[in-house]
C-alpha cells in the first residue's frame, strides 16, 4: 500500500515538473472587432543573469509587462488582430546557417524597422537572432549589436542606456491556434554549434504563441 | 488412427490453417491492399502500395499458422474439470516438421529479398534515398528540387529557376522530379507522405530520390527523423499544381525573395555552413 501512494506521489511529481512551464504572459487588447491589437515587447540578451534564470549565462528572450521584464516565451494572443512587436537586442551577431532566412516573410507591410530604418533582408551574417513562427509563416531577422559597441549590456534585463538595435514590425494573427517559435540562429554560446541549453529550451529562445 | 493421436492434430491444425488462409488471403489482397498506405498519388506510392499488399501477403499463412496453432492447443491440449495436474509428454525432434519450416522461412525471405530488390530498382529507389549516385535512375528529364532541413524548418532551392529558395514546397504536375535531400545541422528526414518519397537529410550529404508527379493535390511534409525539441512541429504541406500555376508561382517567389538572392551560397549539392561564431 505505501509503494503504491510512493509511485502516485512520484507520478504526480513528474506530471507537475512537465506541465508547471513559463507562465503565459497576455497583453492588453487594444480596440475591438477586426481593429483589435495588441502590443509585444520584447528584449533579447547575450546573458539572462542570475536574477532570472539559474542558467544565468544563457541566451535568453524577455518580455515587458506593466513595466517589468519577465523570461515568459509563452504567448497568448487574440485571433485575427494586429501584433506590433518591439524587439530591443542587446546581443552581438551568431550569424545563420541558411541565409535565406535573413529575409523578412510574414509581416505587414513586407518589411521591418531597424532603428527606425524600414529593412526588409539583413546580411545574414549579422544577424544575432529570429523572431520566427514557422507554421503562421513569421520570420524577422534580428540585426546583432557590433562587436566593437561601446557600453554593452552584461547580465539582463538590459536597460535602454546599453548598446541596442531596437527591431519593430506587425504581424496578423490569423485563425485560433497552438504555435511554436523559435529561434533560428544558433546562439548558445557554449554548446556544440551553438545549438543546445538555450537553443532546446522553452524559456529562452523557443515558445509557443497560443492564439484565442 | 485415434482422433487425438499426434497425426490427427496435425491434419486438423493443417486444415484450419488452410481454411483460415483461404479466407483471410483475398481479404488482405482485395480489400485491405488496395486501402494500404500511402495512397496512389504517384507511380512510387502506388509501388509501395502494392509492395505493402505483397508484404501483408507472404505474411498471411505464417500468421494464420501460429495463430491457429495457439488457438488449437488452448482448445485441444486445455485440462478438464477435475482432471489432475501432470506433466505434458516429452518434446522430441520431428525432422519433417523442422524441415518444412525451414524450408518454408527461407523461401519467403529469399522472395523478399529478391522482390525487394527488383522493386527497389523498377521504382528508381522507391521514394528512398540513393545517395549522392543513386544505382538506379530513371530515364528522361528530370526537374532537380533541393531540400534543405535545419532545426527546424524545411526550406526549398530550385537550381533550375534561377536557384531560388523558397519555404514552401511546390510541384508541377506530370513531371518526374529528383529531390536533392540535405541538412544544415543535425540528421532530418524528409517524407512526403503521399508522394511515397522519405530520404534522409544528413549534412554534407547530397541524398537523391525520385518521383514523378501524377496529380493536382496537395501532400504532407514531416520530418522523420528525431531532430530535437521541435522536432514534432517540423512538418508542412506541399502542393503539386499544374503548369501553368507553377510558372506563375516560382516567378512570384524570384521576385520575392530577390532580395536574399545576393546572400545565398551558389547552388550546390551540399552546403558546410561555418561553424556558429559560438561554437562551443
Amino acid at each position: 500500500m505505501g509503494g503504491v501512494v510512493l509511485v502516485g506521489v512520484l507520478i504526480g511529481l513528474y506530471v507537475a515538473f512537465l506541465t508547471n512551464g513559463p507562465t503565459p504572459y497576455r497583453p492588453a487588447v487594444a480596440g475591438s472587432g477586426s481593429a483589435k491589437s495588441v502590443s509585444l515587447t520584447l528584449e533579447t540578451v547575450a546573458a539572462v543573469g542570475p536574477q532570472l534564470s539559474p542558467h544565468e549565462n544563457w541566451v535568453s528572450y524577455l518580455v515587458k509587462e506593466n513595466g517589468v521584464w519577465h523570461r515568459s516565451t509563452v504567448w497568448t494572443l487574440p485571433a485575427n488582430s494586429a501584433v506590433h512587436v518591439t524587439i530591443y537586442n542587446f546581443d552581438g551577431d551568431s550569424g545563420l546557417r541558411n541565409p535565406f532566412l535573413a529575409q523578412a516573410r510574414g509581416i505587414v507591410p513586407g518589411s521591418f524597422q531597424v532603428n527606425g530604418k524600414p529593412t526588409s533582408v539583413i546580411d545574414p551574417d549579422d544577424a544575432s537572432h529570429t523572431f520566427a513562427i514557422p507554421q503562421m509563416g513569421i520570420i524577422v531577422p534580428i540585426l546583432g549589436v557590433a562587436d566593437d559597441a561601446k557600453n554593452q549590456c552584461g547580465y539582463a534585463p538590459c536597460p535602454l542606456s546599453n548598446a541596442h538595435n531596437t527591431i519593430s514590425f506587425t504581424f496578423h494573427t490569423g485563425p485560433k491556434g497552438h504555435y511554436r517559435w523559435q529561434c533560428f540562429v544558433p546562439c548558445a554560446a557554449g554548446f556544440v554549434y551553438g545549438f543546445g541549453g538555450p537553443m532546446q529550451t522553452v524559456g529562452y529562445m523557443d515558445g509557443y504563441v497560443d492564439v484565442v | 488412427m485415434s482422433m487425438w493421436s499426434s497425426r490427427g492434430h496435425g491434419w486438423r491444425i493443417a486444415a484450419l490453417t488452410i481454411i483460415g488462409i483461404a479466407i483471410v488471403m483475398p481479404l488482405v489482397v482485395f480489400v485491405l491492399g488496395p486501402n494500404m498506405p500511402p495512397g496512389k498519388s504517384t507511380p512510387v506510392a502506388e509501388g509501395q502500395v502494392t509492395d505493402n499488399t505483397v508484404l501483408l501477403a507472404v505474411m498471411v499463412p505464417f500468421t494464420v499458422f501460429i495463430l491457429v496453432y495457439i488457438g488449437y492447443a488452448l482448445w485441444a491440449f486445455r485440462a478438464k474439470k477435475g482432471e489432475e495436474l501432470q506433466d505434458g509428454a516429452p518434446i522430441r525432434g520431428h525432422f519433417r516438421a523442422q524441415l518444412v519450416w525451414l524450408v518454408t522461412t527461407t523461401i519467403a525471405v529469399l522472395f523478399l529479398a529478391i522482390f525487394g530488390t527488383a522493386e527497389l530498382l523498377a521504382d528508381n529507389g522507391a521514394g528512398g534515398g540513393g545517395g549522392p549516385n543513386p544505382v538506379a535512375k530513371p530515364s528522361g528529364a528530370t526537374i532537380p528540387v533541393q531540400v534543405i532541413a535545419q532545426q527546424w524548418e524545411f526550406t526549398y532551392r530550385y537550381p533550375t529557376y534561377g536557384g531560388v529558395e523558397t519555404a514552401t514546397l511546390v510541384l508541377p504536375v506530370g513531371k518526374q522530379i529528383a529531390f536533392h535531400v540535405t541538412s544544415l545541422d543535425a540528421v532530418h528526414s524528409f517524407w512526403a507522405y503521399e508522394l511515397g518519397v522519405k530520404a534522409d537529410a544528413n549534412p554534407g550529404v547530397d541524398n537523391v530520390a525520385y518521383v514523378t508527379t501524377k496529380k493536382v493535390h496537395s501532400f504532407q511534409i514531416r520530418c522523420a527523423e528525431l531532430c530535437g525539441l521541435w522536432h514534432g512541429y517540423m512538418f508542412d504541406t506541399g502542393y503539386v499544381v499544374k503548369d501553368a500555376e507553377f510558372s506563375k508561382w516560382i516567378a512570384a517567389r524570384q521576385a520575392q525573395f530577390q532580395p536574399v538572392s545576393k546572400y545565398l551560397p551558389k547552388y550546390a549539392p551540399s552546403y558546410s555552413p561555418d561553424p556558429s561564431f559560438r561554437a562551443g
